[in-house]
């Protein structure tokens, strides 16, 4: 059972998840910024539509993130670099192409109701930071300024007041994340040079 | 092999809640070894630790003799699986980790299918690159227009994809293998270069849900009605980070084709697997198919699901989903004042050669509205081989469709019948999201064949019984 799974947000957090001590060497810091917000579902058809995939360029992908969901994203992400959204986020095809987008846009993390398997692995692997969380998801609004302490498992919503408990994360997404991803994380494991 | 020696040194094997169950190395070396499998999955009977068919998959492939749900695991890949989108920056993210070859040339799969034959320059470009990485990596299964068809189609056609094998492919449809008793998943780009480069990935191991269909089909009633409607019963999150497990009665009489199709929209539930346990009707297609040994993986009866759903087919009529959710599923024959502007028959759910022969079968001796575009897509050229001798092609034109090459083409947006904007389509595809097939004010409605063709016929949607 999923029960005491990162993977899996949970309103009431169960002891069994092994905590981190604050001693252990993080290399993901304390995030500060505003939310833009979303609902559930969003597929990743919308965060990049397929007339955009015959590049890689992310950039260019960039360009065209979430134009078919919210046409003033571009104007958002200037002030707000933190999305929180409902249920299956990124639900859809494996297009990296939509964390890639995402990433280039200059969002700095996402947090979600429950986030879409692949969405998640290809956030994880290219190094965008993903974070299940039904209880914060539920409560922030848009614009609310956050403070979010991976290391401590928590997230403090400044402009409420309030702070909100998160899963810790598990220490091999934490090593891929700082590795700055899964690729620069297997070439260590392999000791390319 | 010294990158194999590295990996199998990955730390974060170690799994997050630490099992009291050793790993059994010794497996590592007999894997492909029948005989010494069958010996493993009894001794884990015998400890009374049952598992499902996605944990015996798992626990095969990374060499443990048993998992469980949430476990992180690293495990060796059978088949790889990459297509002209998300190869391209697969291959980019495959040169940045420094390795010169693919893991195993036999392994790796690759299709251009999704903007082929290349709709235009930047696709051809994209498609340039990846027949390059192609032959200079010497790349056995990879597949030029002309042999070419929606790789989810084509691997089990081709023999490629076997019952037991553990299977990740950059394409969110890859579940589609799980017909053949496979656990295969899509993945994204990144993970396609990590596997194309060790031949290993991570996996969670999912929870289990298992499916019994029983009852009858009434007629018509295929495959994409059974996963539509079972979509519309859970949601599109009902499965998420699950394996569901399609069993029962129903199950075992299904055709292959019909198997395939509703593997292929686990997905669309969420899940990370759909899985369809080996049978004489899976023996049968196998059988001129490939000469190479597979192991065949069944759930333990005990094993534990984290749901069991009972669904009695008798009740279950045609479905459409309606926008902008798989899971927005009605009865067709409720429908029928929803007037359309392009019907599609094809895709990797349903442009196989089931497909053809029931949209034939309805649009013999009659016409497509004249305010209807419909297109045919076969899945593969064998597909579409199949089609035209059987006469199924003639059928189509005398009756005004367009029968195209195959390719995924209108099934993603991409090329062959773009909606405009406020107009509707019915189509056996699997997507219905906004925008999925052109104009962000266009829709899509998903059905099965059957319904498709009706309702090119009728220029609304509608059942068969309607124009028979
Ligand atoms: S036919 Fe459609 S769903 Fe299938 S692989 Fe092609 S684009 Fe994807």
């Amino acid at each position: 059972m999923l029960k005491n799974n990162y993977f899996i947000s949970k309103d009431n957090k169960n002891n069994n998840v092994q905590k981190h001590g604050k001693d252990k060497k993080r290399s993901v810091n304390i995030i500060k910024d505003r939310v833009i917000k979303y609902g559930d579902n969003v597929d990743t058809d919308v965060i990049i539509p397929a007339r955009y995939l015959n590049t890689t360029n992310e950039i260019e992908l960039a360009n065209h993130c979430f134009e078919d969901l919210d046409k003033d994203f571009k104007k958002k992400i200037e002030k707000a670099k933190i999305i929180v959204a409902g249920y299956n986020f990124g639900c859809g095809s494996s297009r990296e192409h939509a964390p890639i987008a995402i990433k280039a846009s200059g969002v700095k993390i996402i947090i979600a109701k429950t986030f879409a398997r692949i969405f998640f692995r290809n956030a994880i692997n290219i190094g965008l930071l993903v974070i299940p969380s039904i209880e914060s998801a539920n409560q922030i609004n848009e614009f609310d300024e956050l403070e979010i302490d991976l290391g401590n498992g928590i997230i403090k919503n400044v402009t409420q007041s309030k702070t909100y408990q998160i899963n810790p994360v598990p220490d091999f997404i934490q090593q891929i994340i700082s590795s700055g991803g899964y690729i620069n994380y297997t070439r260590k494991i392999l000791q390319v040079t | 092999m010294n990158i194999l020696n590295n990996i199998n040194n990955i730390n974060y094997i170690n799994n997050i809640n630490s099992s009291d169950y050793s790993a059994d190395k010794s497996l590592r070396n007999t894997e492909n070894n029948v005989a010494n499998f069958n010996t493993f999955s009894k001794n884990a009977k015998k400890q009374n630790y049952p598992q499902t068919i996605a944990q015996k998959i798992l626990a095969f492939h990374s060499g443990n003799s048993y998992l469980k749900a949430g476990q992180l695991v690293n495990a060796k890949v059978d088949i790889v699986l990459g297509n002209d989108i998300t190869m391209p920056l697969a291959i980019e993210e495959f040169k940045k980790i420094g390795i010169k070859e693919v893991f195993d040339k036999n392994k790796v799969v690759i299709v251009p299918d999704h903007f082929t034959p290349n709709k235009d320059i930047k696709s051809a470009q994209q498609c340039k690159f990846i027949r390059e990485f192609a032959y200079q990596q010497e790349i056995k299964n990879y597949f030029e227009v002309g042999k070419m068809g929606i790789e989810h189609a084509l691997l089990p056609e081709a023999g490629i994809v076997l019952p037991g094998q553990l299977i990740v492919g950059a394409d969110s449809h890859t579940c589609t293998y799980g017909a053949l008793g496979a656990a295969a998943t899509g993945v994204g780009s990144t993970d396609l270069a990590v596997a194309m480069a060790t031949g290993y990935t991570w996996f969670m191991v999912p929870d289990s849900i298992k499916f019994i269909y029983t009852g009858s089909l009434k007629p018509y009633v295929t495959g994409k009605d059974l996963i539509l409607y079972t979509i519309g019963l859970i949601g599109v999150d009902g499965a998420l980070y699950m394996s569901m497990e399609f069993t029962g009665p129903v199950i075992r009489s299904l055709s292959m084709d019909s198997r395939f199709t509703m593997c292929n929209m686990a997905i669309e539930a969420g899940g990370k697997f759909g899985i369809i346990e080996v049978d004489d009707i899976t023996r049968a297609y196998l059988k001129n198919k490939t000469d190479e040994k597979y192991n065949v993986f069944y759930a333990d009866d005990d094993a534990e699901y984290y749901k069991t759903y009972e669904i009695n087919c008798d009740k279950i009529n045609l479905q459409v989903a309606l926008p902008h959710l798989p899971s927005n599923t009605q009865d067709a024959k409720n429908l029928k004042g929803i007037k359309i502007d392009q019907v599609v028959i094809g895709s990797c759910t349903n442009g196989r050669i089931e497909d053809m022969k029931i949209a034939a079968e309805i649009f013999k001796n009659k016409k497509v509205n004249s305010k209807v575009r419909a297109i045919i897509i076969p899945a593969t050229q064998n597909v579409y081989l199949d089609a035209l001798k059987k006469g199924y092609l003639e059928i189509f034109i005398e009756s005004g469709c367009v029968v195209s090459t195959p390719t995924c083409g209108p099934c993603l947006g991409g090329h062959m019948g773009i909606l405009a904007e406020g107009e509707k389509a019915i189509s056996t595809t699997n997507r219905n999201f906004v925008g999925r097939m052109g104009h962000p004010k266009s829709e899509v409605y998903l059905s099965g064949p059957a319904v498709a063709a009706a309702s090119a016929i009728m220029g609304r949607i509608a059942v068969p019984e309607e124009v028979m």
